[in-house]
């Protein structure tokens, strides 16, 4: 299987601080891969490279066959995402925002409206429609931001802890959905979470990273395996240990503070 | 890059439609100068043998409004951050520059229509413009004023990390640019340092040239106005579009 994403060498640092050390890795074409880590492991950082809204430090990412820095137009037409804190427009109705990612992303009207409706209808919000996206809940902007994130057909969707705060049942629907899109249309779905039943229940494959570094690739099982518990769960706590992250706030203050500076 | 500009320029429109509100908020200020001074200093300034008051504050209360509107519009580049909307437009396959132009077209088409809207408020404490056909070159200024001052809000925007600031660019920016452009006094015999400031001040020729087509009252120079006006929006679009492309999520 040709592989669709292929970090080498990611590093990105914010001043002192390396919030991403020296990462390798690839996911396969239609693969479903999970990428799962402590708060401050640098997740949120590897994700905004892959996606064009941060340039790594050093180091070399292909994603869909296109550079995200060098060639960031294509990049980012290969690709949908679904952020951690939601990116919707408030003011406008369900329609609008689906609409208004449409004509940015080039879909011709026609066949723009069609998919609108298809996908509404697919993560249920077709009687909504016409709502303002202010109305709507924590679980509905969810399942409209996934509606958005396929509207123009990415080969990749990616997802930053999508089900965060979601109750089981909406959480269930979603995986439903993306399951359901990833074997039918083949669109590879990589995403990170803390509820590690999520991950080794939806992903083919997932990678573990801390303070930086990929401790652990593999699926489930293997992962399992490997560090010789029952569940995803205890797996991932012997492979980062269990103590809490405090530093990692201070770190990640620290680095919205350099930001602030540039 | 023109479907961007238009999608871009089209929320802006439809946003302000929508609030009504904000709307009915940002007439109260005009109306209320208009009043206060207008009625308040009319009969001193025509004392002073400088004519009727609310003809010459008229085209000023204009300019207001349409500054107050622009760069409060170019700024909500911080709510758009806030509210995380900013993101789905920085990953999007579209050049920077688009968003940012079809930002800065929707933000100036909003304060040109407020400036209309101010412009009927004013008829009816007594305005009337001196020739109706030269209401459209008015109109036309009215954009290219609110073209300036959203690119100008957008680059300041852009800048700002949270929505502290931006108190600070009420303050500091936007308070001093009005005050000091000669929208409520006229230029002509004011004392020296701060003829210098309103000089340096883009909303003195955008307040000028309305006087100009309004009221037929330029004292710079329609030519004059509109090549300044021209000049500084070039240079605050291509501050605007070079901060907003290093905007970083």
């Amino acid at each position: 299987m040709t592989d669709i994403i292929e970090v080498k060498n990611l590093t990105k640092k914010f001043g002192d601080v390396t919030a991403v050390n020296n990462v390798s890795f690839s996911v396969a074409k239609g693969e479903r891969f999970a990428f799962l880590g402590p708060n401050g492991a640098g997740k949120s950082t590897t994700i905004k490279m892959l996606t064009t809204l941060l340039e790594p430090t050093s180091g070399s990412i292909i994603v869909d066959g296109h550079d995200p820095v060098t060639d960031s137009s294509a990049a980012r037409s290969s690709f949908g995402i679904v952020f951690q804190d939601p990116s919707l427009d408030d003011e406008l109705t369900a329609w609008e925002n689906m609409d208004f990612h449409g004509v940015l992303y080039g879909v011709p009207a026609k066949e723009r409206r069609q998919r609108i409706d298809e996908l509404l209808k697919f993560v249920e919000l077709d009687d909504r429609k016409d709502s303002y996206v202010k109305e709507f809940s924590g679980g509905m902007k969810r399942r409209l931001e996934i509606a958005r994130g396929l509207l123009h057909k990415p080969a990749i969707i990616f997802l930053d802890e999508p089900t965060l705060g979601l109750d089981p049942q909406t959480r269930n629907h979603m995986w439903q959905y993306l399951e359901k899109l990833n074997e039918e249309d083949g669109v590879t779905v990589f995403f990170t979470t803390h509820y590690m039943d999520e991950a080794d229940r939806v992903a083919q494959r997932i990678a573990i990273i801390d303070h930086g570094n990929i401790v652990a690739v593999g699926s489930g099982a293997e992962l399992k395996a490997q560090t010789n518990t029952e569940t995803l769960e205890d797996a991932f706590l012997a492979l980062t240990g269990s103590e809490i992250r405090e530093e990692h706030a201070d770190a990640s203050a620290r680095m919205r503070m350099m930001r602030g500076r540039r | 890059m023109f479907r961007t500009i238009y999608i871009m320029w089209l929320r802006e429109m439809k946003r302000f439609i929508r609030s009504r509100s904000r709307i009915i908020g940002s007439l109260a200020q005009p109306l209320l100068f208009l009043l206060a001074f207008g009625y308040g200093l009319g009969a001193v300034f025509s004392a002073a043998g400088q004519g009727n008051y609310i003809m010459f504050l008229a085209p000023g209360i204009i300019g207001m409004s349409i500054i107050f509107t622009s760069i409060f519009n170019g700024v909500q580049v911080i709510w758009d951050r806030q509210f995380g909307f900013l993101k789905e437009t920085l990953v999007a396959p579209v050049p920077r520059l688009a968003i940012m132009i079809g930002r800065t077209l929707g933000g100036a088409s909003v304060a040109a229509l407020q400036g209309c809207i101010v412009l009927v408020m004013t008829s009816f404490v007594g305005f009337h413009p001196y020739s109706w056909p030269l209401v459209i070159p008015a109109i036309l200024v009215m954009l290219l004023i609110g073209l300036l001052f959203s690119a100008l809000g957008i680059a300041v925007g852009s800048l700002m990390r949270d929505m502290q600031g931006f108190q600070l660019v009420m303050n500091f920016l936007v308070q001093p640019l009005f005050f000091l452009s000669g929208a409520l006094f006229p230029l002509k015999g004011a004392p020296m340092l701060l003829t210098i400031i309103a000089r340096a001040d883009p909303l003195s020729y955008g307040i000028d040239a309305l006087r100009g087509f309004l009221i037929n009252g330029s004292t710079f120079g329609i030519g004059l106005d509109l090549a300044v006006l021209a000049a500084f929006s070039i240079v605050f679009l291509a501050m605007g579009s070079y901060f907003f492309s290093k905007i970083q999520a």
